[in-house]
């Protein structure tokens, strides 16, 4: 763990992981890898879920420090509900990352964090905002995080388009953690995948053997 | 040569207290065999540092009339190494590639040089071997290399079937080297093209405007 944390100081955290979340027509997409190790060494959890509801329709993916992350998520729960009270509404996507995004600003020097929000509302509809390690809010269309992430920036610029359907933007993404958990020897497991749109939320779980393969001889 | 002129000309940064960084081809490489020959490709930049010393850079470098090695790394050690092994001679793809994994292993610990050696020969025709730092020797259909390549992986694999023609492979080192040289801050310039057979070496460039427009996502 000591030399993990050295290491973490000189590269900077990243969870062994692949996140990911894509908006199509009506929706959107976000998913994880399912895979938790120590220093890339030991596979700590095959099957844990990286992927946190945070309110109804709006889920979280958590990069950097896991313990920094769960912290900070349980936090923006906490205010997410109290604020939904008070509005007497859903609460907006942009809410929730902007809870996000002040608890990871305000306290830049202690935690070592960042997010990728995706959700449904009413007012925008599908959205996904990322908040970086620093407390940065952006917005994109589609994104992608984690260390098995380097490995299909190709991938997605070449085949991520904004008008997809919901089964051809889960297929994307399917095949977009199956690339990196097939590169990157810490992401691995099943695949977590959440497709929101106006109906509600949906969890898919596509297991190792399911996921496609690539010339995986 | 042009980009180690411009490395001696390169003015020190005074302010921050940096030294002159090496010249290195932080890059991303390419090779793909086809029934009958071989296609690669390369990026064209060679950066000291954050300053780019050579952006028309040809890192494609005949060893031998049909066999080319593919250079990533320190921009020294690999032309170094690629002279040792052309010296030699090697009329065989695979003793190329000894040769090279030959300097690169016995010298690991002062080289800094990931290298594919590709060609056609009579015996095995199109082959593709990768020589990675540290002096690892295997042989590959298709492989990438440099520190653009990470970024290319998940396309390349999904992208890549064996038994392609030698336009498909073209297309497929096109794309996958214009996606890297988007991504990578070290890969950009012109894309180098050469596809190496039996009747010989036919080269070709890809100017930056004339690189294939693939779907950016920003």
């Amino acid at each position: 763990m000591e030399r993990r944390c050295l290491d973490a100081q000189f590269k900077g955290v990243s969870t062994g992981t692949t996140i990911l979340a894509a908006t199509f027509d009506g929706g959107v997409v976000i998913g994880s890898d399912s895979r938790a190790s120590i220093g890339g060494e030991y596979v700590s959890s095959k099957t844990i879920n990286k992927v946190i509801q945070v309110h109804d329709r709006i889920f979280c993916c958590m990069a950097g420090s896991l313990a920094d992350a769960q912290a900070v998520l349980k936090a923006a729960k906490f205010h997410l509900s109290f604020h939904s009270v008070q509005m007497e509404s859903q609460p907006q996507v942009i809410a929730a990352a902007s809870v996000l995004k002040d608890l990871c600003y305000k306290n830049k020097d202690e935690l070592q964090a960042g997010f990728i929000t995706a959700g449904w509302d009413r007012k925008k509809g599908p959205q996904i905002y990322v908040v970086s390690l620093g407390g940065m809010l952006i917005s994109q269309q589609v994104t992608i995080g984690g260390s098995g992430s380097t490995y299909i920036y190709g991938y997605v610029d070449a085949k991520y388009r904004p008008d997809m359907s919901r089964e051809e933007c889960l297929q994307f993404a399917t095949n977009a953690l199956a690339l990196a958990m097939g590169r990157d020897n810490v992401s691995g497991g099943v695949a977590h995948l959440v497709v929101i749109t106006e109906s509600g939320a949906e969890h898919i779980v596509v297991p190792g053997n399911k996921l496609p393969k690539f010339n995986d001889e | 040569d042009v980009s180690d002129a411009a490395a001696r000309f390169c003015p020190k940064r005074s302010g921050s207290g940096m030294d002159r960084e090496e010249v290195s081809t932080g890059t991303t490489i390419m090779a793909v065999e086809y029934d009958g020959g071989v296609v690669i490709g390369a990026d064209s930049r060679t950066t000291t540092g954050a300053y780019i010393a050579n952006r028309v850079t040809d890192k494609l470098t005949p060893i031998h009339e049909r066999i080319f090695c593919c250079r990533s790394g320190s921009a020294a050690d690999t032309q170094a190494i690629a002279e040792v092994v052309a010296y030699q001679l090697a009329p065989l793809v695979e003793t190329a590639a000894h040769l090279f994994k030959a300097s690169c292993y016995r010298y690991r610990e002062e080289l800094t040089a990931g290298i594919l050696v590709a060609g056609w020969d009579r015996r095995r025709g199109g082959q593709v071997y990768c020589v990675p730092i540290g002096g690892m020797l295997v042989r590959q259909p298709v492989s990438v290399g440099g520190s653009g390549s990470t970024y290319i992986y998940g396309f390349m694999d999904s992208n890549y079937k064996p038994n392609m023609t030698k336009e498909q492979c073209l297309e497929l080192t096109a794309s996958a080297l214009t996606l890297a040289m988007e991504r990578d801050g070290s890969s950009g310039g012109v894309v180098r093209l050469a596809s190496i057979s039996e009747s010989g070496v036919e080269r070709r460039v890809i100017l930056g405007n004339q690189l294939p427009k693939i779907v950016s996502t920003h």
